[in-house]
């Protein structure tokens, strides 16, 4: 689909839900309107695409409620200026558009979470994608250092062939927060796997040390959650050039969850799961028994810790019998281990030891 | 050889009572620097204000405390009472345990005249100087005055100097005491005492100049003097046996039944006969003569034979209206959300004594929420400032659960916490004090449980206005859903699809389905205007009654719109409202003349409607008794039939994902 055909068709669904709230006030009704549960108890594998989605369970935002209310109110702004943006070509960043809401009056964002969790609720409503809206994330910058080339239409329109190793400097290539085809095509790659990190550190760790040479590998700095992009352009490595991918991050619940959504969906965004989840992503580490079977140096678990391993363990995309024995094995030691922790044994063990046995137990590095 | 019991003997000699005290300061409250400055103010102030009232004269007092050096104080303390005549004076400052209170029962201040010579006596020892008094009568031209001191061996006052001197005033009496002391402020202070003085008396006039800074007015919020009180026999309910025994002994009549009738209060000659039967003790028994089984067998007696409630005028309770005037006009500046009606009991007795306890609550507005409540404690009029933790009310206050009531309190039990003061006041013949120094109620079990009783009937008072306050707010919220957002959504999505503003009056009436009644009494020119706006945001019409508790002889019959469908007890009025179509607003309005401004309150009630579709005030309690009152032609209340119930609230109901891009 083109471009403006994606534009128009957003704004003819964008219509639909105006068109809805008024006519249920015109037949005397309380305005809601039905979203589906972004909860962890409303999300079902697709077992087409192996990917977790949204359930049948709907929510209904009321006017009944003051927050509701609210709601349907900043939608309702909300919609016009995405079609005053189509109309005039412009588009803004999420964080502007925040910050145009407070021209809104009684409709003004109190946070910029608020403004984030809404324009996905319109693509969850809409079947359209927050870029159909001329709404971009800001630029976050995840980091690709490997033998692979591709080609990116630069604002002016000109094509521009990177390498992600030799034509870019240590800090590695920048993931644009549009990485579709219009964007980015990929010519060419000489490559093993992609390697997915979740820190900074590690990343400059595994650059300094060549491991993308050494390792024949496609370095990805995570930072963190990845962003949509980020989790976008591992995909369509992964299916476009047929390279495998693990994630390697810290020890914890809440690295547990990164690779969750890289891997399976994420909760807040598994409308998009299908599109952005690479479900033959692998865990490498930093995993419970890793920490036992390396004697990694670690830190105890707090409350927070142990809480997000108790909703672990009801999440259905931590059901498998692998990530049920390191949750509870976690919980049993009641300690969690960061990646850099593996310098203990100096700063060549992640590149010469851990991660080579560790893939070749997974069946990368043959 | 004498006797060892011999030897012991000589050593043996009578301490005189000042002596004992001189050496047992702490019992009279002298124990520290800080709280012997308090006890001294206090102890003149009670003298004062015990005085003017005795004379049934409004009382204006003028509290100084000057630093004289590094840790002597100089206290005056004068008042406008009725002075004292010259031959007394001296006993009345310079003599411990004279007076005339000690033997009668009556509600005063001071009981057993220690007070005020105590203040004397700790003022020459710890300085060396005498105590300046000067008093006027007003049927004398000039005033008495004189420097005395206590002779501490024989109890007696020394006078150094006497005079008669001209003093501009009609009457009254003035103490100057230099004492060893140290002046603070907080919680424990002299200001502190003071306007709780002032908040229990709202007749008395205090003027305070502090050693440093500015002079503190504490103006009166009454022209009442407490009604006097008398003095009252015995109430034969909790007389102890040794008592009875005693008492009987000095009898001066021979038949037990004239003595109980005479030496008791409310036993009239039926009942003496009454008790004398149940205790088969014969009429004609000589009390003199009466033996130890007979007076346990009277005593017995009393407790079966009804006997009315001693007499209540030996007691001067504050009064609802002033304990309310009371604190508003001494803690008007922190400008509380809510003065709690207050609760006067009625009066119970303990070991025959008659005593009365009143709670007042203060709550919200500029009182801090995040501490444990404050609690003045109050006996006979007087604030109790110390050993809070001893006290019987500070007890009572822990075994209240608070919870309840809309105040924090973990675990059931405890001081509560949250944004409120609690106002305690136990007024007897015989306030029983854990010592001497008169700073906390003893644990008497009657006492305590009818602390507990008033505590819980204020507090409920308290519930109703937080729950009404509630009940206010989330109305509140409706309709700035229904005025604010709803009109703004529908304009919006007008405009988005390119027609014209809808009809709201529908889902304005389904969100709030509710009948709000909003009441105002607005105080002016000795008038209060009554305004009660009800709005019908249900989408029927509606029929009911709205009743309210107020004299309807006071209300100006030219204001009053609607006339009454009836008036019960001269208060008890109720309107019979008819046919307000949905969305309609009716508004009764009225004058009410003649009450003082704290002597309206804003009580109403509903009856003849669902509860659950009403906002603003309370269905009728039962207690009206208005079955007789049916509503015709009654509608059952509707049914909403949107099915939204059952929805999960999708801002609400889900967990928030914060940890996921």
């Amino acid at each position: 689909m083109k471009n403006n055909e994606r534009h128009h068709m957003a704004v003819d669904k964008l219509t639909d839900i105006a068109q809805s709230v008024y006519d249920q006030l015109d037949s005397g009704k309380i305005p809601k309107m039905m979203i589906p549960l972004r909860t962890k108890s409303n999300i079902r594998f697709d077992s087409k695409s192996a990917v977790w989605k949204y359930g049948k369970a709907m929510g209904a935002r009321s006017a009944k409620k003051l927050t509701g209310a609210q709601m349907l109110l900043r939608t309702m702004y909300m919609l016009e200026f995405i079609e005053e943006m189509i109309r005039t070509s412009k588009s803004s960043t999420l964080r502007e558009m925040y910050y145009i809401s407070e021209g809104w009056e009684k409709a003004k964002f109190s946070a910029q979470d608020e403004s984030n969790m809404l324009a996905e609720d319109l693509e969850i409503i809409t079947q359209c994608m927050r870029e159909d809206f001329k709404l971009r994330p800001e630029e976050d910058g995840a980091r690709v250092m490997g033998n692979i080339t591709l080609m990116e239409t630069d604002r002016k329109g000109k094509k521009k062939k990177i390498n992600c190793r030799d034509d870019v400097g240590d800090s590695g290539y920048g993931v644009p927060y549009n990485v579709e085809k219009d964007k980015i095509e990929f010519v060419d790659c000489d490559a093993d796997f992609i390697i997915a990190i979740e820190t900074g550190g590690m990343f400059d760790r595994l650059v300094e040390n060549k491991f993308d040479e050494n390792a024949n590998a496609v370095i990805v700095h995570l930072k963190g959650q990845p962003a949509r992009s980020t989790r976008r352009f591992i995909k369509r490595v992964n299916e476009e050039m047929k390279l495998p991918v693990v994630t390697f991050v810290d020890g914890d619940p809440w690295s547990f969850r990164i690779h969750a959504s890289l891997a399976y969906g994420a909760i807040k965004t598994a409308h998009l799961s299908e599109y952005l989840a690479t479900p033959t992503a692998e865990y490498v580490g930093i995993t419970a028994s890793d920490i036992l079977n390396y004697d990694l140096p670690t830190d105890k678990l707090n409350d927070r810790d142990i809480q997000a391993l108790n909703a672990e363990k009801t999440d259905p995309r931590f059901k498998d019998e692998f990530w049920k024995h390191e949750i509870d094995l976690m919980l049993e030691i009641g300690k969690k281990a960061e990646q850099q922790a593996l310098a203990k044994y100096g700063l060549d063990f992640v590149t010469d030891k851990y991660l080579p046995e560790k893939l070749t137990q997974l069946g990368i590095i043959k | 050889m004498a006797s060892i019991a011999h030897e012991l003997a000589k050593n043996q000699k009578e301490i005189s009572v000042s002596e004992f005290f001189e050496k047992n300061k702490q019992i009279l409250g002298f124990d520290s620097l800080t709280r012997a400055l308090i006890t001294s103010v206090k102890e003149t102030v009670d003298n004062s204000l015990d005085a003017c009232e005795d004379a049934g004269m409004l009382p204006e007092l003028l509290v100084k405390v000057e630093k004289s050096n590094n840790t002597e104080y100089i206290i005056t303390v004068e008042d406008n009472g009725p002075g004292i005549v010259k031959k007394e004076v001296a006993n009345v400052f310079g003599r411990l345990l004279y007076g005339s209170r000690f033997h009668t029962r009556a509600q005063r201040r001071g009981q057993q005249g220690i007070g005020v010579s105590a203040v004397v006596m700790y003022g020459q020892i710890t300085t060396g100087r005498a105590a300046k008094v000067r008093s006027k009568i007003s049927d004398e031209d000039t005033a008495y005055e004189c420097e005395l001191i206590l002779d501490t061996k024989k109890n007696r006052p020394d006078i150094i100097r006497e005079d008669r001197i001209i003093w501009d005033r009609e009457h009254g009496t003035s103490i100057e005491v230099s004492i060893k002391g140290k002046y603070i402020g907080g919680k424990q202070s002299i200001f502190e005492y003071l306007k709780g003085v002032a908040i229990v008396n709202p007749h008395v006039k205090i003027t305070f100049i502090p050693p440093e800074g500015t002079p503190i007015v504490f103006e009166r919020a009454t022209d009442q003097v407490p009604p006097p009180t008398r003095a009252i026999k015995p109430h034969p309910e909790g007389v102890e046996l040794g008592e009875l025994l005693s008492m009987a002994k000095y009898a001066d009549t021979n038949r037990i039944t004239s003595f109980l009738n005479s030496e008791f209060s409310r036993i009239s000659n039926r009942v003496a006969k009454d008790i004398c039967d149940a205790a088969g003790v014969p009429l004609t028994q000589n009390p003199k003569r009466l033996t130890l089984e007979q007076a346990g067998a009277i005593l017995d007696a009393i407790q079966k034979v009804k006997i009315m409630s001693p007499e209540t005028d030996c007691l001067s309770p504050i009064g609802e209206t002033l304990i309310r005037k009371g604190l508003k006009n001494v803690l008007g500046e922190l400008k509380a959300d809510f003065y709690a009606p207050p609760v006067t009991r009625e009066p119970k007795v303990f070991a025959g004594n008659p005593f009365i306890v009143e709670v007042g609550i203060v709550y919200g507005g500029g009182i801090t929420k995040d501490d444990p409540v404050q609690i003045l404690r109050f006996a006979n009029r007087v604030p109790l400032m110390y050993q809070q933790g001893a006290c019987a009310i500070t007890q009572a206050i822990e075994n209240v659960d608070w919870r309840r009531y809309g105040l924090e309190q973990r675990g059931g039990h405890g001081i509560p916490f949250g944004p409120a003061i609690i106002l305690v006041h136990l007024a007897s013949t015989k306030v029983p004090f854990t010592s001497e120094s008169k700073e906390a109620v003893a644990n008497i079990p009657e006492i305590k449980e009818e602390i507990e009783l008033a505590l819980k009937a204020c507090a409920r008072k308290l519930k109703t206005h937080l729950n009404k306050t509630e009940r206010k707010s989330k109305t509140r919220v409706k309709f700035e859903i229904v005025q604010g957002i709803i009109p703004m959504i529908a304009a919006k999505s007008a405009k988005i699809v390119g027609k014209p503003m809808p009809k709201l009056a529908g889902t304005i009436t389904k969100i709030m389905n509710v009948v709000w009644i909003d009441d105002e009494a607005a105080y002016e020119k000795k008038k209060h205007k009554v305004q009660v706006k009800i709005y019908n945001y249900t989408p029927k019409s509606q029929n009911f009654h709205l009743h309210m508790v107020v004299p309807f002889d006071k209300i100006d019959p030219k204001t009053l719109g609607l006339q009454p469908l009836e008036v019960r007890e001269g208060n008890k009025v109720t309107w019979d409202i008819r046919r307000i179509a949905s969305t309609d607003t009716f508004e009764l309005k009225f004058d009410i003349v003649g009450l003082s401004q704290e002597e309206y309150d804003n009580e109403l009630y509903v009856s003849g409607i669902d509860a659950a579709s009403v906002i603003g005030v309370d269905v009728l309690p039962g207690d009206w008794d208005l079955e007789h009152l049916k509503i015709t032609g009654e509608i059952a209340p509707e049914e909403v039939e949107d099915g939204e119930e059952g929805d999960i609230d999708y801002d609400e109901g889900a967990e928030v994902i914060k940890d996921e891009e």
